[in-house]
């Protein structure tokens, strides 16, 4: 998190144009800049100003908008309830899917199952986020008019209308994320088959499936979550361009805009904010090891 | 990105039939010759009936397809089938250029680090941390610094990709560096470059090979996604993503003029991942599966 907060600080002291004089405007002289430069600090060495920034940012202050002027904690308020939203449905979507395919796959491996999972993984990898959401606004909107187009409705107003603005950005968003999730089921699931415990716990007439998910899946567990974890990135990849194809008004759409205008601290906010979720959420991963494997203590 | 999960070999109960070469390594095939396709395309694009890709035409905007235009004509009356030839010459190149950067620098940071103690505990802390940011917002974040040029795009993207590439070569070296024919090299007084160079490099070729082509497939889709978002190639080059970006006010009336890049550039991507999982499987399956 540290090299996080560093290069995420190098980005705006080494981000061109000199915010004194944007503030300035075109009427300032040099002594206007000199002295406002001063006021904000601008003119102390790098590791000072990283740290008084540091110091803000460990007090929650992550600086304000260079456009509106409003605080970056204030904008990300604003808009996290789209984008959290977003990312808690396509987990969940992703997970209930992929996880069941991954298991199928390898119980019949080799055959027609298997090969159709393979295959839509290599698809779901091929095909990038806003492709497949313009193929499904085209299918399912436009075509058919079946969902909305484009938009996001708060749940307060209703969890219907919610969900169904929601259906189109979460199947886009989440198939990459069930491909990922589903090979490495896959490939876990066929190393804990091929273990003897699961030829006892078949030979002794135990139901397929309670082989399958009590004595498999749960050895599988961990690089499951592992891969459920580091897809979360992929997450967040998609969805900056997820919501500029949906136009959601969440945190991807408020970065986009933030750096079409070159908005420094709102950048610089959003990728702390989303680079500290990553970690966090890794953490719990590494954390949630424990449950499923008992011989792992910390 | 994180696209490197590798499905095992089936396990031993599994009995596979030998099945003709060509069977075999049909995902090799078939993705080779989709690539070589694109290649032909990108290379040969002023040749293949085109016009000038950024030639502005005001009469004939948002043309439907034609015998003239086979893909019709975008808001500004540019050709759309010129621009996504010429756009292949853009992804691959960003793709090729990524993949080789990335596993240049990799290879060096991960042979090093793979060899010398301080050197990796440093480095390997400052690659946790670039992992740490998604790598689609550290491409975002390095192009949101500099002005939009292929160079910076390509660096942009690369980046990411590097810390990936090092663990990958350092646990290669890890693994080797126990490898009897190393200590044998070491007890008869080689040189440890000379062991990283003669010894050490060779091995690592096999799943470098394998992530390049990864990494060249998912560096076309960043930068698309660059491109799309606006923080890619400037708006004169055509390229799929700028393209895409570029159709999305007309989406509703001329859905061709997404629907058809999009398709290029999936196809293109899932050429590349098809020769991916090929190398792989046929390569020593168990060193690509390090990752």
């Amino acid at each position: 998190m540290g090299v996080v907060a560093l290069f995420v600080f190098s980005l705006l002291y080494l981000a061109p144009g000199d915010p004194a004089a944007i503030i300035a405007g075109d009427i300032a002289t040099v002594d206007d800049i000199a002295r406002i430069r001063a006021v904000l600090g601008l003119d102390e060495p790098f590791h000072i100003r990283f740290g008084t920034w540091l110091w803000s940012i460990l007090h929650g202050d992550l600086g304000s908008s260079i456009f509106s002027n409003l605080p970056v904690s204030t904008l990300i308020g604003q808009r996290v309830e789209a984008t959290v939203s977003l990312a808690a449905t396509t987990l969940v979507f992703a997970v209930l899917v992929a996880v069941p395919m991954g298991v199928v796959a390898a119980w019949k491996a080799g055959s027609l199952i298997d090969r159709a999972v393979m295959v839509f993984a290599v698809f779901g990898f091929s095909v990038p986020v806003f492709v497949l959401g313009y193929l499904l606004i085209f299918g399912f909107s436009i075509s058919l008019d079946w969902l909305p187009v484009q938009g996001f409705v708060s749940i307060t107003e209703g969890f219907w209308p919610f969900l169904r603005q929601l259906v189109l950005p979460t199947i886009a968003l989440g198939t990459v994320y069930i491909a990922l999730i589903a090979r490495m089921t896959r490939a876990a699931m066929l190393d804990v088959l091929a273990q003897d415990y699961i030829r006892t716990a078949d030979a002794k007439g135990l139901r397929t499936d309670r082989v399958l998910v009590g004595h498999a899946l749960r050895n599988a567990a961990v690089p499951i979550v592992t891969v459920i974890g580091i897809g979360v990135a992929l997450l967040i990849g998609g969805v900056v361009v997820t919501e500029s194809v949906f136009a959601i008004p969440g945190l991807g759409r408020m970065t986009v805009d933030a750096i079409l205008r070159r908005d420094y601290p709102v950048i610089q906010g959003v990728i702390l904010m989303f680079s500290f979720v990553y970690v966090v959420i890794n953490l719990l991963v590494d954390l949630s090891y424990t449950l499923f494997d008992p011989r792992i203590r910390y | 990105m994180a696209l490197t999960v590798v499905s095992p070999t089936p396990p031993e109960a599994i009995k596979v039939r030998r099945r003709p070469w060509w069977v075999r390594n049909i995902t090799i095939i078939a993705g080779g010759a989709l690539l070589l396709a694109a290649l032909l395309m990108a290379l040969l694009a002023p040749w293949l009936g085109t016009i000038d890709p950024t030639a502005l035409s005001p009469i004939r905007r948002l043309r439907p397809p034609s015998d003239q235009f086979w893909f019709g004509t975008d808001q500004l009356g540019r050709d759309l089938y010129s621009r996504v030839i010429y756009g292949a010459r853009a992804s691959l190149l960003v793709g090729a250029a990524v993949a080789a950067f990335a596993v240049a620098a990799g290879l060096f940071f991960g042979l090093v680090s793979g060899f010398n103690r301080w050197v990796d505990a440093v480095l390997m802390r400052v690659m946790d941390g670039l992992m740490s940011i998604p790598s689609v917002l550290l491409a975002v974040a390095l192009m949101a610094l500099t002005k939009a040029s292929l160079g910076n795009v390509i660096v942009a993207i690369a980046v990411a990709e590097v810390p990936r590439v090092t663990r990958l070569v350092r646990s290669v070296v890890l693994g080797l560096r126990e490898q009897p024919f190393v200590e044998a090299a070491v007890a008869s007084g080689t040189s440890a470059p000379r062991i990283l160079v003669r010894h050490i490099l060779p091995n690592t070729i096999a799943p470098l090979l394998v992530q390049a082509t990864y990494i060249c497939a998912s560096a076309i889709i960043t930068e698309a996604i660059l491109s799309f978002i606006g923080a890619g190639l400037p708006p004169s080059i055509p390229t799929w993503g700028n393209i895409i970006a570029e159709g999305r006010a007309v989406f509703q009336i001329r859905p061709q003029l997404i629907l058809i890049p999009a398709a290029f550039l999936s196809a293109t991507v899932l050429a590349i991942n098809l020769l991916g999982d090929g190398l792989r499987d046929a390569l020593d399956p168990r060193l690509a599966r390090q990752m």
